[in-house]
């Protein structure tokens, strides 16, 4: 950041560069949202015909539904599941990249083998695992062979287990770049200084790695917790239709044609999730972040 | 992974920390601590189970006839591919294919000009940009299959027709750009604001500093935002169910296999479509490696 030296031009040419950006997300993000709040309030004929009206019955009727607690209890539970393991193993695997490997471009290829598979489908990853976690799949053939189980374990696909194992699969990439990007910036005189006045390995894991990798971790945090608490599909494919969350609930009533009530639901969770996401971003100025 | 792609090799750490690193955290050369050992197999684990099963299914994605969706192999061949391609009951592959691949290209010009100019403008504070970058970060957070039917109510509304080229390509924008953007802050972050004040003070136009001296000078970056507009787009499922309209991208057509095909040429579809991905990625790190290359050897000579 530069101080302007004209803060009328500087705002005026600001707003020219930003301007695509604007334009692209006030119709495409802005104005579905409004879209989405103005039609929690209309009434519905039931078959996809929306009455445009201010009825808080919507809201009520999703609220008052014993569903509803169920919903948000099994989100928080893969959510806070997803999110424990995400985190261990990215702090783990950035902790071993940064620290423990010692050749500069052998760490930054070993970087890029975690993040190459970000950007191929994830529904043809998650799909993935069919082959392995199957009732037929290796793991248990691989079971049954060694004689460890008689019977084929039921419980690793289409379970709960299977939806948490395709979401850490998924996800632990969005705690690794945050998290590396942190401790790589991490001064390493700074180390050496507390190696030299005596500090342990683990008072410099628990005084200087952990404390400066924060802002990675509420950064990873957000994006693992937006992105399970958002999903439908893994918890649709991966349960085989026996767990659901509440987009795959939302995804369910807009199969219905139930806009006025899926949009109410969509509210309450878009609030949940704006809360969870200010409250991190208390703890993190993400813009200095990226910035810096 | 942004800020590590666009400074390649030549960063700062490379020469100066090593040395430091290795005294500090691995005290000698040759002994390497217990943590060592039990991080790396922690992380071989991890590489094991994130390409595991992809390659599973690209290895059963070539059986023959017999095949079905769990190992052993049963035979080899193309079958599936063929299948692929030319049952209609698997769907329009073709055709969505063809669509995917255009979106993408399209999402991925707009993408990279687009994030190019707002990484520009939030180079200096001006009144609202905290506005704008939270508007960005929120199209980012917000769940894509609300979005998407927001998006579709707004067009059905306004009385238009949803469909691939325009509700879509705006569903994805939104999805593509908020990644665009994060990955020019990195960039610019790095960028040395001495090269653009060089040029100004020999005696270039706007335009031309950014045509002639930071188009250059930001290309790894660029490229690194292609990649993320691409492949983003080209993936891209929750933002695209409520808008594409009648016509498929490819992710939904994988979605609507899933629920119906029970064959390998389910894998045989997951194949072809890694090996596009994978030759799009492997595109763009070779370009940004190459980049690198001739400026680390220009520098020398």
């Amino acid at each position: 950041m530069q101080p302007n030296p004209n803060p009328s031009r500087a705002n005026l040419a600001g707003w020219l560069y930003v301007s695509p950006l604007v334009l692209v997300l006030v119709p495409f993000f802005v104005a579905p949202i409004l879209v989405v709040l103005a039609a929690s309030f209309f009434a519905t004929d039931g078959f996809g015909g929306l009455t445009p009206g201010f009825t808080f019955s919507n809201y009520i009727e999703v609220l008052n539904a014993a569903l509803t607690f169920k919903l948000y209890l099994a989100t928080m539970k893969f959510t806070m599941l997803t999110w424990v393991f995400t985190l261990i193993i990215g702090f783990c695997v950035a902790y071993f990249l940064v620290f423990h490997v010692r050749n500069q471009l052998l760490a930054i290829g070993l970087f890029l083998l975690c993040t190459v598979p970000f950007w191929t489908s994830n529904i043809i990853r998650m799909i993935s695992w069919i082959p392995l976690l199957g009732k037929e799949g290796l793991i248990n053939q691989a079971l049954l062979a060694t004689g460890i189980i008689r019977q084929p374990l039921e419980v690793l696909l289409f379970s709960d287990l299977a939806v948490v194992i395709a979401y850490v699969h998924q996800l632990t990439i969005f705690m690794i770049v945050p998290i590396f990007n942190s401790m790589a910036r991490i001064d390493k005189k700074l180390i050496e200084a507390a190696i030299d006045t005596g500090a342990s390995r683990l008072d410099i894991m628990r005084l200087i790695v952990v404390p400066m990798s924060k802002s990675g971790i509420a950064l990873g945090t957000i994006f693992v917790v937006s992105i399970v608490m958002g999903d439908f599909f893994v918890v649709k494919v991966m349960s085989g239709g026996g767990s659901a969350s509440v987009v795959s609930a939302f995804y369910e009533d807009v199969g219905v044609l139930q806009y006025p009530t899926a949009a109410a639901s969509a509210v309450l969770l878009t609030l949940v999730l704006v809360a969870i996401v200010s409250l991190i971003l208390r703890t993190v100025d993400i813009r200095q972040e990226i910035t810096r | 992974m942004s800020a590590v792609l666009a400074g390649m090799p030549k960063t700062d750490m490379s020469k100066a920390v090593a040395p430091a690193m290795t005294k500090a955290i691995a005290p000698s050369r040759g002994g390497r601590p217990w943590t060592f050992y039990v991080l790396a197999t922690l992380f071989a684990s991890y590489v094991i189970a994130l390409y595991g099963p992809m390659f599973c299914i690209y290895i059963l994605s070539f059986q023959d006839i017999r095949g079905g969706l769990v190992f052993p192999m049963k035979g080899h061949s193309l079958h599936w591919f063929v299948d692929l391609f030319t049952q209609v009951r698997t769907g329009d592959v073709k055709g969505s294919f063809d669509r995917s691949i255009k979106l993408a290209v399209i999402v991925t010009i707009i993408t990279v000009v687009v994030s190019f100019l707002a990484g520009l403008g939030f180079r200096r504070r001006f009144r609202g940009d905290t506005f704008v970058f939270y508007m960005t970060i929120g199209s980012l957070v917000a769940p894509g299959l609300v979005l998407g039917l927001g998006t579709g109510l707004l067009f059905q509304a306004l009385g238009l027709n949803a469909s691939w080229y325009t509700s879509a390509l705006g569903a994805q924008l939104s999805w593509t750009l908020p990644f665009g953007v994060l990955v020019m802050f990195a960039v610019m972050s790095r960028f040395n604001h001495v090269w653009e004040e060089a040029a100004y003070d020999l005696g270039a136009s706007r335009w031309q500093s950014i045509w002639l001296v930071m188009i250059p000078v930001l290309a790894p970056g660029l490229v690194a935002v292609a990649l993320f507009g691409f492949t983003l787009s080209y993936d891209e499922f929750a933002r695209s169910l409520q808008t594409a309209g009648s016509l498929n991208t490819l992710p939904l057509e994988i979605w609507s296999m899933t629920l119906n095909v029970t064959s390998p040429s389910l894998y045989a579809l997951g194949t072809v479509t890694t090996i596009v991905s994978f030759i799009v990625i492997g595109a763009s790190l070779g370009a940004i490696v190459l980049i690198q290359k001739k400026r680390g050897s220009a520098a020398k000579g």
